[in-house]
């Protein structure tokens, strides 16, 4: 019971895209995650602060924001294990347009998705056998390792290359992309690498790896994104892009 | 999350691309030194006669480090891109291929 | 098609890359032997003087260099000067065309 006379400050971006940090000096309370400690500050002290959460139990990926400047999960996230010299900065996911405070418009990062071409698309003739995919298929276990993927945002806001060119499709919705190249279901292959070697497609990632990083779900989009370029490589040496 | 990854890929493309930027930026001047050749033995002598200074050396192998490292950091790229390997297999790779071209190199040099 | 240009202009740079980590790796393994004992123009130019080989190894090294040294140069002005479109891709084309003019004078230099 003695940390609780032990105080923090907390750093809480106010406003959208114009605005400013306000300080918030809370007790540090153990084993509570940076979620608890928002909805304590939002309830106890300051009704008006905006963030999302959904789940609060690392399921969802609504919760996603800037931990002192690298996006997580705030329901994943204990306040112990951040803190560093008694403070905390807590900011919105970044490269996304701020709706208020921590909250962000997800509708870019989705809209993107949508570029990729991020969604099944079944082959013409109408199925009249189930596809035997079995467990030790190549192309399933490709698929398997990127499919997990909730479009929590939190990649999107690491990627230095999101940041510095806005074409940039990013790591979520190329490593989606990539989860359906692997698909046998799925007949829309030309199309899709043609969505992903547009402008902004998957030959600008430069390997910084940040996506990497910082899933939650440890997903590896840099890895999907070399399978794509290969891919891409492939077809456009043979004449189908 | 491991606080050490971010830092290790970041790093590794900054390096990649500054160096590019110096070696690009270099070049121009590599070649017009050489084209000297043209104007006649003397002139190209003249120069590399001012260029025996310390500072220049020092340059020189300052260059040629960001050569080097370029090379390398072109390797694991090239490795991670096409051959899907995982991080770790193609930092070592890298260094494996740079390590190996480094002792070639020394061992030519017969120096150190 | 912007289309398939980004992809292609993608490709040539790693492809080029590729070409230039073996023709850097013989260029300094030569440099390093060649320059033992000191370095001087009537030397330089007495070996490569009229020979073929330096001709078409270091024709072909200067272009790949320049490619992917205008390609590199070209992304980092795009990402880090936010610097896009035709007033680009000109600059890039001059300086290109430098690399390869400038490369081809010394080359003509050190043969002839």
């Amino acid at each position: 019971m003695s940390n609780q006379q032990e105080k923090i400050t907390v750093s809480i971006w106010r406003g959208k895209e114009e605005g400013d940090l306000e300080s918030f000096e809370v007790p540090l309370v153990d084993n509570q995650t940076i979620l608890d400690l928002l909805t304590s500050i939002q309830r106890d002290v300051d009704p008006s602060l905006s963030y999302r959460f959904a789940c609060r139990v690392g399921m969802c990926g609504s919760c996603a924001m800037r931990v002192n400047g690298k996006p997580r999960w705030t329901c994943r996230t204990l306040v112990s294990k951040v803190v560093s010299n008694g403070e905390l900065r807590l900011e919105p996911l970044a490269n996304l347009p701020v709706v208020k405070d921590l909250v962000v418009d997800m509708a870019p990062f989705f809209d993107k998705w949508q570029a990729g071409k991020g969604r099944f698309e079944a082959k013409d003739s109408a199925v009249m056998e189930f596809a035997p995919i079995k467990p030790d298929n190549k192309k399933r276990q490709l698929a398997d390792e990127a499919i997990e993927c909730i479009n929590c945002g939190v990649c999107y806001s690491a990627c230095d290359v999101v940041e510095s060119n806005p074409a940039f499709l990013g790591p979520a919705a190329l490593n989606r992309a990539w989860s359906l190249m692997n698909d046998e279901r799925d007949g829309s292959s030309i199309e899709r690498l043609k969505a992903v070697s547009g402008e902004g497609g998957c030959q600008s990632c430069h390997t910084n790896s940040q996506c990497v990083a910082r899933c939650p779900l440890q997903l590896n989009p840099t890895r999907s994104i070399a399978g794509l370029k290969k891919q891409v490589a492939v077809a456009m040496l043979k004449g189908e892009l | 999350m491991n606080q050490n990854r971010d830092k290790k890929e970041y790093w590794a493309s900054f390096v990649q691309r500054w160096s590019g930027v110096v070696l690009a930026l270099f070049l121009p001047v590599h070649f017009w030194v050489l084209s000297l050749a043209l104007q006649g033995g003397e002139v190209l002598d003249g120069f590399l006669h001012w260029t025996d200074v310390p500072l220049v050396k020092f340059a020189e192998a300052g260059l040629i480090s960001l050569l080097a490292v370029h090379l390398l950091g072109g390797f694991r790229i090239l490795i991670i891109e096409f051959f899907r390997w995982a991080e770790w297999q193609s930092n070592l790779i890298a260094v494996a291929i740079g390590g190996s071209f480094a002792c070639g190199l020394l061992f030519l040099l017969r120096a150190f | 098609m912007t289309n398939r240009l980004e992809i292609k202009l993608w490709l040539a740079h790693r492809l080029t890359g590729m070409a230039l980590g073996l023709f850097v790796i013989i260029h300094l393994i030569t440099m390093i032997v060649v320059i033992q004992g000191g370095l001087s123009a009537a030397e330089i130019m007495e070996r490569t003087s009229s020979n073929i080989l330096v001709v078409i190894f270091y024709g072909l090294f200067v272009i790949a260099a320049a490619i992917h040294g205008s390609l590199g140069l070209r992304t980092v002005a795009q990402e880090v000067l936010s610097w896009r479109g035709s007033s680009l891709n000109f600059v890039i084309l001059v300086f290109f065309a430098l690399l390869c003019v400038l490369g081809m004078v010394a080359i003509k230099g050190l043969v002839l």
